[in-house]
């Protein structure tokens, strides 16, 4: 079982806490995770900025550049208005980033592999979206599901599109965060997997078995990357979606 | 690896841990947990105190820039003034020596007028004894010349002219001379 490369995505209960209306809860390895990155979060960007230096040091450096970056990245993508969601968009960021980074420590699990957790976060994103653009626009929102300068007779068509491109936005930001940690950490096992295998098989086994070693090392230098990219790509699109919620007209 | 639990069953049968629906209870529960804790932390704390850090220091690096342009703007006045007072002693200097200049000419030109017109006088005096001592000696001339005229005509001819015919004939030599 030790090289299933699957079983690092398992769920194990460590405290059940009860059962409500058919569904149970309970403390799990997944929860764990959670509270840890939450914490190492808190203790990153409070011990980081408790001093608040004029000057900063490293840490608060880090702190700081953490913060401008996510929003510059709002304010880019739905202007200053947007702003209003830059505590929303920060928390998405740093949680998806710290989870991603969380599961690039060998034994640690990965919270967003799981598809239910990352579609929990994409539909904050779309309710969030939706309510607010309810709200401040009233039905002027619909707008944004009937482009500009388009011929009458296209008009149904058009609009068809964009109802099912804006639904399958939490699908699809979901899936994408989900998946490429699933396959990241698949991939990376697997050739792990390879190199102990091929080394039990003797000497020729222990020659055989650098190649997938080097790819063990090249891939996690890529899963770094992706878990970057893909907190990134996350909070890209949030903000590009907060701002169709901001300005509902193409 | 305990075979009791739930999860574990469902894993021997072959289900996938991402798709197993017993465990999405728990995992949304955490998940508003501890996302919400971290949305709290987030924009009642760590958010509110970065931007404050940093609005703090851009107003530094503002008032700080003023500053500097202030100090800018002074240091320049005082070149500036420094400037023009030194054109102006430098003037004045000019102007000084100028007059002083003008002074010293005016004092030559006077003692030298002065000197001139001493010696033009001392000249005419001397002109005027040299012309008196010239007078004198014309006249001593003829009388001399009587005299010695009278002293040749007496040792020549042995006879002493008479006064007239000398004063006569030394004038008419006077006249010829």
């Amino acid at each position: 079982m030790a090289n299933d490369p699957i079983h690092q995505f398992q769920i194990s209960k460590l405290a059940p806490l009860g059962e409500v209306g058919g569904v149970e809860f309970a403390l799990t390895n997944s929860a764990v995770f959670m509270i840890a990155t939450v914490a190492a979060i808190a203790a990153f960007l409070m011990l980081g900025s408790s001093s608040r230096s004029l000057v900063p040091g490293r840490w608060q450096s880090m702190t700081e550049m953490s913060y401008e970056f996510v929003a510059k990245t709002l304010r880019d993508a739905a202007g200053s208005e947007g702003m209003r969601f830059f505590p929303l968009v920060f928390s998405l960021f740093v949680f998806v980033l710290f989870a991603n980074l969380f599961g690039m420590f060998p034994y640690f699990f990965t919270v967003t592999s799981h598809i239910i957790v990352t579609f929990a976060l994409a539909m904050l994103v779309i309710l969030t979206v939706i309510g607010y653009g309810f709200m401040r626009h009233g039905f002027g929102f619909l707008k944004l599901f009937v482009p500009s300068g388009i011929p009458g007779i296209l008009m149904p068509l058009v609009i068809a599109i964009e109802v099912i491109s804006f639904l399958s936005r939490p699908i699809s930001l979901s899936v994408r965060l989900f998946a490429n940690m699933l396959a990241g950490h698949i991939t990376l096992k697997v050739f792990a997997g390879f190199v102990t295998s091929l080394s039990a098989m003797g000497a020729v086994g222990i020659v055989g078995s650098i190649l997938p070693l080097i790819m063990t090392v090249a891939l996690t230098g890529l899963e770094f990357l992706v878990a970057f990219l893909q907190a990134y790509v996350f909070t890209v699109l949030t903000c590009m979606y907060l701002n169709d919620a901001v300005h509902p007209g193409h | 690896m305990a075979t009791t639990t739930p999860e574990n069953g469902a894993e021997a049968a072959g289900s996938f841990p991402p798709f197993d629906p017993s465990t999405f209870g728990s995992q949304l529960l955490w998940l508003a947990i501890t996302f919400g804790v971290l949305y709290w932390l987030m924009s009642k704390v760590a958010l509110p105190r970065l931007s404050d850090i940093l609005e703090v220091r851009r107003d530094r690096i503002m008032s700080d820039l003023d500053e500097a342009q202030r100090l800018k703007d002074e240091s320049e006045e005082a070149i500036a003034s420094y400037e023009q007072a030194l054109a102006e002693a430098r003037k004045k200097a000019h102007d000084i020596a100028l007059v002083a200049r003008d002074k010293a000419l005016a004092q030559v030109d006077a003692e030298q007028a002065k000197v001139d017109a001493d010696l033009g006088v001392k000249m005419a005096e001397a002109e005027a004894s040299i012309d008196e001592t010239r007078k004198q000696a014309m006249a001593e001339v003829s009388s001399i010349a009587t005299e010695t005229t009278t002293e040749l005509v007496t040792v020549l001819i042995g006879t002493k002219p008479t006064k007239a015919a000398l004063e006569k004939a030394v004038s008419s030599a006077e006249k010829a001379a």
